[in-house]
């Protein structure tokens, strides 16, 4: 099970208004159909860039779902998150094939460079860090991917030199 | 030259990965303006270490290059393309050449062992045109099955060819296909007596981690799938299709949408399929959400449905009772590739090749510290000696192999003296290991089957949906005594304790997951009992990889104090200055390896 908590949100609160006008597509698009939790919660989330509280409220209240339900499935998956992203979200793979080349050890590097923990975000919001089970492309394990770009072979040192030059190139 | 050529590149998501997409502009650039060659964009060969690839076909011949830069590139298009020429020190692969390059190309004798069932279009095809899966035989199965073939026909077919599900357990795919048919839809007829509402899924949800064989199928040729799953909805009855594919897989979730897209386009799906008035057929895709329980069958139906994917005890079966209580089949997208090929070539061809009671072949994921990452699709029956040293090419580094892990989190780990078991589901079971979905994670002398396990408790017990205590708990207790063990704090009674819960585990879970947890833990108990009393009595980790057991200490007589190990220290904990040997503080050593790999002369050991 995805170990995510839904805590208070650190983003401004919205407003009723704003969450009408950015989620009614959204809502609309699912009324009156059957099984679209995951989907109308992965919409609000490439919306909103997270699953916002007010905004899985609004839609649930919307579609006649209890927010209970809709929270229920998305702590499950580890897709959601439940807090703003970085800018960019790094996705380091901690699947077998990666284990074995070491990817422990760029995970440790990555946690004390960028000072946080997996699923947390850099306080200046540029880097979320998100260890996950296997991006596929384990012939070229360690493997991670900032955003939608992957990177093969990694080393410590290789990943924090692709963080700082992103960094360097604010 | 007058010929017309065609170039082609790789670009799945390995090669992209690897940097094929600089490659492929550049290639572009090269070549605007001339009408003699064609740029084909295809999928994946299976040489995935090798990537970016580029082909030359040319008169039914063609010449694969490896690991091609730009540098590279434009020496392929100027001495290949223009003077004819080969370029010699990137050919890796040819085909249909009788000449001196083919004894040259490192990959052919790889190659050659294989059997191409499943990736028979793979890196060949531009996925996204159906023309080019036409050309090649596509939805003929499916035309056959439809035209001169009835239901049970089919089915008989299906099960003749002895295939089984490709997704782990190995159920024979026709009499899946037979309960399905059999049970009762919702809206019998006069024409079709067990009604038609009734649901297929291509699971291709690929949890395990360290396969990925269903991503590259999906990538490189959707419409072999597509087609499978056609051939089934015409066997079992059913009118809704689903593929249920991982979100971590965007190229994948792409290239279906185009296919089925030109699949409807081309009469193969949607109503009256190839003129048949009974035949009405459509799939839509269904993105997961990154649970790898979603993977287990009633786990998935239930997320199909939107609801969080919890397992449900069996009966009823899906077959019975699935997507809204309706029948539904489900396999794995290696089995429904596999279909189409059974249909147009007949049952006894695929029989032919394989093992026991394993028919056809297997794709296997190639990964972990050998020479030759990527797919290969081997006949049932070769030894686990052939695929890892012939086609995964050894050890890397010319290393001591320890273990191959089979089967990923529901597995085990394989020793070297078992590496002569031939790959078929029995064999495999025998050792302990299961084939799963066909991911081989291959482990040298510098990794430590303790931490392995705890790796995979680790994933277990993150992933457990936490419906069985057995499940949520049993893995948790077992996962904190391997901690201890990693850590120098075990005892020998543990190994007791690990075995005992490990059966508890296995017998109290209601789903696959729960009862395979504990694998991995029993086969290297098994095989490398040894590592573990080392751990625990010697306080000494073998393969030098679990960081409390180590120590990271100078060589103060061979160093000569050119300070760069300190400098590189994330965590300060190296003193002495310039000229002055250097010395590791224990305490505050977080043992990254980083100064071991920056010291010039070596002087930095492991203890
Ligand atoms: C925890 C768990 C995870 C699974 N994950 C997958 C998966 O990712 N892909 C898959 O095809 N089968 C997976 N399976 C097996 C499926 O439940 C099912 O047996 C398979 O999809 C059936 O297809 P087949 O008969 O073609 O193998 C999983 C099973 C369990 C218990
Ligand atoms: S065995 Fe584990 S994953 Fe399966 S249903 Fe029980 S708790 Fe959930
Ligand atoms: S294990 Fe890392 S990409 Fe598969």
């Amino acid at each position: 099970m995805a170990a995510t908590v839904v805590g208070d949100s650190v983003a401004p609160a919205l407003g009723e208004r704003e969450l009408a006008a950015r989620l009614g597509p959204i809502v609309e698009l699912y009324r009156g159909k059957q099984g679209v939790a995951i989907p109308l919660l992965a919409d609000i989330q490439k919306e909103m860039g997270y699953v916002a509280r007010e905004a899985v409220e609004y839609a649930g209240k919307e579609l006649s779902i209890p927010a209970a339900e809709l929270f229920g499935v998305a702590t499950f998956y580890a897709m959601f998150r439940f807090q703003p992203q970085g800018k960019y979200v790094v996705r380091l793979c901690r699947g077998t094939a990666c284990h074995v080349q070491g990817s422990a050890r760029v995970q440790e590097q990555l946690e004390r460079t960028l000072e946080i923990h997996d699923g947390e975000t850099t306080k200046d919001l540029m880097f979320t860090l998100q260890c996950v089970a296997c991006l596929g492309c384990c012939s070229l394990a360690p493997v991670m991917m900032v955003n939608d770009d992957v990177h093969g072979r990694l080393t410590p040192e290789k990943a924090i030199q692709i963080l700082g030059d992103l960094r360097n190139e604010q | 030259m007058s010929s017309k050529m065609t170039v082609t590149i790789g670009l799945a998501s390995c090669g992209i990965a690897a940097g094929a997409l600089p490659v492929a502009q550049e290639l572009e650039r090269l070549l605007v303006g001339r009408d003699d060659v064609e740029i084909k964009k295809v999928g994946c060969i299976g040489c995935c270490y090798m990537e970016p690839l580029i082909g030359v076909i040319r008169e039914g011949k063609t010449w694969t290059y490896g690991r091609v830069d730009l540098k590279t590139l434009h020496r392929i298009v100027e001495e290949h393309l223009n003077e004819g020429r080969i370029v010699e020190d990137h050919l890796i692969l040819t085909e249909g050449v009788e000449d001196e390059s083919r004894r040259r190309a490192a990959e052919n004798p790889r190659m050659e062992k294989q059997v191409r069932i499943v990736l028979r279009n793979s890196g060949l095809i531009d996925p996204k045109n159906i023309h080019e899966y036409l050309a090649r035989d596509g939805y003929r199965g499916l035309t056959k099955a439809v035209r001169e073939m009835t239901r049970d026909d089919v089915i008989k077919e299906v099960l003749d060819s002895g295939l089984r599900g490709r997704g782990g357990a190995g159920f024979p795919t026709g009499m899946k296909w037979r309960f399905a048919r059999d049970a009762k839809g919702d809206l019998p007829n006069a024409k079709n007596p067990n009604g038609t509402d009734k649901y297929l899924v291509c699971n291709a949800d690929e949890g395990d981690p360290g396969a990925f064989m269903d991503r590259s199928v999906l990538e490189s040729d959707p419409h072999s799938v597509i087609e499978g799953m056609a051939i089934g909805a015409y066997a079992v009855g059913a009118s809704h299709g689903v593929i249920y594919c991982r979100a971590e897989y965007p190229m994948a979730i792409e290239h279906i949408g185009i296919a089925l897209k030109q699949a409807r386009e081309h009469g193969f799906l949607g109503e009256k399929i190839l003129g048949d008035e009974n035949f009405s057929f459509d799939i839509y895709v269904k993105e997961g959400a990154g649970a790898f329980v979603c993977g287990e069958e009633t786990a998935l139906i239930a997320s199909i449905e939107g609801q969080r994917g919890m397992p449900r005890p069996r009966p009823p079966f899906p077959a019975n009772s699935g997507i809204w209580k309706k029948p539904t089949n489900i396999n794995n997208v290696e089995t429904w590739a596999n279909v189409p090929w059974i249909l147009t070539h007949g049952a006894s061809a695929f029989s032919v090749y394989g093992h026991g009671r394993s028919k056809g072949t297997k794709v296997f994921a190639l990964a972990g510290k050998i020479k030759k990452g990527g797919l290969a699709e081997v006949p049932m029956g070769m030894s686990l000696r052939e695929v890892i040293y012939d086609i995964a090419g050894g050890i890397e580094n010319d290393k001591k192999f320890k273990a191959v892990q089979l089967g990923g989190p529901s597995g085990g780990c394989v020793p070297e003296e078992l590496l002569d078991t031939p790959v078929d589901y029995e064999s495999i079971n025998a050792t302990g290991a299961i084939m799963g979905s066909g991911g081989m994670v291959v482990m040298d002398e510098d990794t430590c089957v303790v931490d392995v396990a705890r790796f995979f408790l680790s994933f277990v017990q993150k992933e457990s949906c936490g419906k069985c205590p057995f499940c949520r708990i049993g893995t948790r207790r077992m996962l904190e005594i391997l901690e201890r063990i990693t850590r120098g704090e075990g005892a020998l009674e543990d190994l007791d304790l690990l075995s005992s819960l490990a059966e508890q585990i296995r017998d109290g879970s209601l789903c696959g997951l729960g009862q395979t947890a504990p694998n991995p833990v029993l086969t290297t108990l098994k095989y490398f009992r040894d590592e573990y009393v080392a751990h625990i009595v010697d306080k000494k980790c073998p393969a030098k990889v679990c960081a409390p057991l180590i120590h990271y200490v100078v060589d103060e007589s061979k160093c000569v104090g050119c300070t760069r190990c300190a400098k590189d220290c994330p965590v300060k904990a190296i003193s002495g200055g310039l000229k002055k040997p250097h010395h590791i503080d224990d305490e505050t050593c977080v043992r990254c390896g980083l100064c071991k790999k920056t010291c010039p002369i070596s002087c930095i050991a492991v203890a």
